[in-house]
């Protein structure tokens, strides 16, 4: 049974962390997981091929949930490094989708104006869109340049990047407009970053 | 002759260009009809469901209105798009009218992969295949989200999958139990975290050479991608000298098949293929 919540929860300070009692609700809520049913097997982080990268164990970002400690789980760098795999999702004996759970806590990070910790990582999703914004599809190699002005890493890759040009993998031009005035409809709606 | 709508995905028009030509060329040897949606546009990919999920929805489910209006199934060759268009379907069946889309959840979405595994595509398969891929031992690597989660990819042995398996052994090659076959390549971390995708891609390479194949087989574009332009990388970072060329298993449907455009698809691969396939007697 889910502990009574006030409307916004309530905030305690202790030991340097806040603790927010509604985000373990918040997080429940968006992401439709049952965020209270975890009892802590670490099958989830022991199978977790990028947990040797993070900061918190993908367990311990459950448990951070269920105690609320809001921040500490938002500035994480676990919350972007976490690849998408689903290794987790599919073995959590108590059917809560990891993956699902990350990509809500970015969702949540990303309008708290909470600092990324993989700052490059958000720049790149936040390129990418705009590519697909402006032009409706990705044009690869716009997409590679406005990461590098973004980042400032100018020279990253550029040695791959040339011999893939040898190869014909990089397509100098982008392709036509797609979608047009539908895309910008999709982008108005979504407020958030539109 | 079978028709089908394809979305080919934006990295099929630049790096994973061979998997797009090589999925045309084995659907022409195999009569299969491809219709490319027209004005088709990216299906958000991961950007998209790591920024916010209603946006991540009405980018896949613009395309999949226009393939519905079709009326065709959907052929699919990027995983990540498949993904992205089977988590907008659930949505989209699941909460009907929660979405601004005039999607209503009917088109068919195949995955490439699946849909030349299925049985009546292998059978097609077994009639046209002229140059048996003897001797080529393969290491198939289905990665994450070709199998996970299988609620939606509908793939029931996701952590051992046979599939892919079973149409190389139908190509003549020698598919290897591995034990890597779903595990994680680094995927999109490709660009901003190129040490963990180097990290993850080392470990595929080894475990695939440790099972003694001679070349790895995908069925995705960033799979590809990493383990195949970054192999150098990887070699001097760990001090390795893999030279395991990264097939899409497409390529190896059109060599079996003999399809006369092989070689300009090998030509694009930074890990040189023909040398290995040369060395079989598989290409001249």
């Amino acid at each position: 049974m889910k502990p009574e919540m006030g409307a916004k929860g309530m905030e305690m300070k202790g030991r340097g962390s806040v603790i927010d009692s509604s985000f373990s609700d918040l997080v429940a809520k968006e992401s439709g997981e049952s965020i209270l049913a975890c009892y802590q097997c670490q099958k989830c982080s022991a199978g977790c091929p990028v947990a040797y990268a993070m900061d918190i164990l993908p367990n311990q970002v459950i448990r951070m949930v269920q105690f609320g400690l809001r921040e500490r789980v938002l500035s994480s760098h676990t919350i972007w490094i976490c690849a998408s795999c689903y290794t987790c999702s599919v073995r959590c004996p108590n059917d809560i989708d990891i993956a699902k759970v990350m990509d809500t806590l970015r969702h949540i990070a990303l309008g708290s104006g909470i600092k990324p910790a993989e700052k490059d990582i958000s720049i790149f999703h936040s390129v990418f869109l705009d590519s697909v914004k402006s032009k409706g599809r990705i044009h690869e190699l716009g997409l590679i340049w406005q990461y590098k002005v973004k980042t400032r890493d100018f020279m990253k890759d550029v040695f791959l990047g040339w011999r893939m040009f040898r190869k014909g993998k990089i397509k100098l031009f982008p392709s036509k407009f797609g979608g047009g005035r539908e895309i910008k409809d999709i982008f108005g709606r979504y407020k958030k970053g539109g | 002759m079978k028709e089908l709508s394809y979305y080919p995905g934006c990295s099929l028009e630049g790096t994973a260009r061979e998997y797009d030509e090589s999925i045309r060329g084995v659907c022409e040897i195999l009569e299969i009809n491809l219709h490319e949606l027209e004005d088709w546009t990216c299906c958000g990919a991961s950007s998209a469901h790591c920024t916010d999920e209603q946006l991540a929805i009405e980018l896949a489910t613009r395309n999949l209105t226009i393939a519905e209006k079709g009326g065709r199934e959907l052929l699919v060759p990027c995983v990540a798009c498949y993904s992205r268009f089977k988590v907008a379907e659930k949505e989209v069946q699941e909460h009907p009218g929660r979405q601004e889309t005039p999607y209503q959840g009917k088109v068919r979405i195949r995955y490439a992969l699946d849909f030349f595994c299925d049985d009546s595509i292998l059978n097609l398969v077994k009639d046209k295949v002229v140059r048996s891929l003897s001797g080529l031992k393969v290491a198939c690597y289905y990665g994450c989200l070709s199998v996970r989660p299988p609620d939606i990819t509908g793939v029931r042995s996701y952590e051992d999958p046979q599939h892919m398996d079973r149409l190389m052994g139908i190509l003549g090659a020698e598919p290897l139990p591995w034990s890597y076959k779903t595990d994680c390549c680094g995927a999109s971390l490709m660009m901003t975290r190129t040490d963990i995708v180097r990290n993850l891609s080392n470990h595929l390479l080894e475990m695939a050479e440790e099972a003694e194949a001679d070349c790895l087989v995908t069925a995705c574009t960033i799979c590809q991608a990493n383990l195949d332009t970054r192999q150098e990388e990887i070699n001097k970072e760990f001090g390795h000298k893999y030279d395991l060329p990264i097939f899409y298993f497409t390529e190896l449907m059109g060599l079996a098949m003999g399809h006369r455009d092989v070689k300009k698809w090998f030509g694009r691969h930074l890990t040189d293929p023909v040398r290995l396939l040369s060395s079989k007697g598989l290409i001249k």
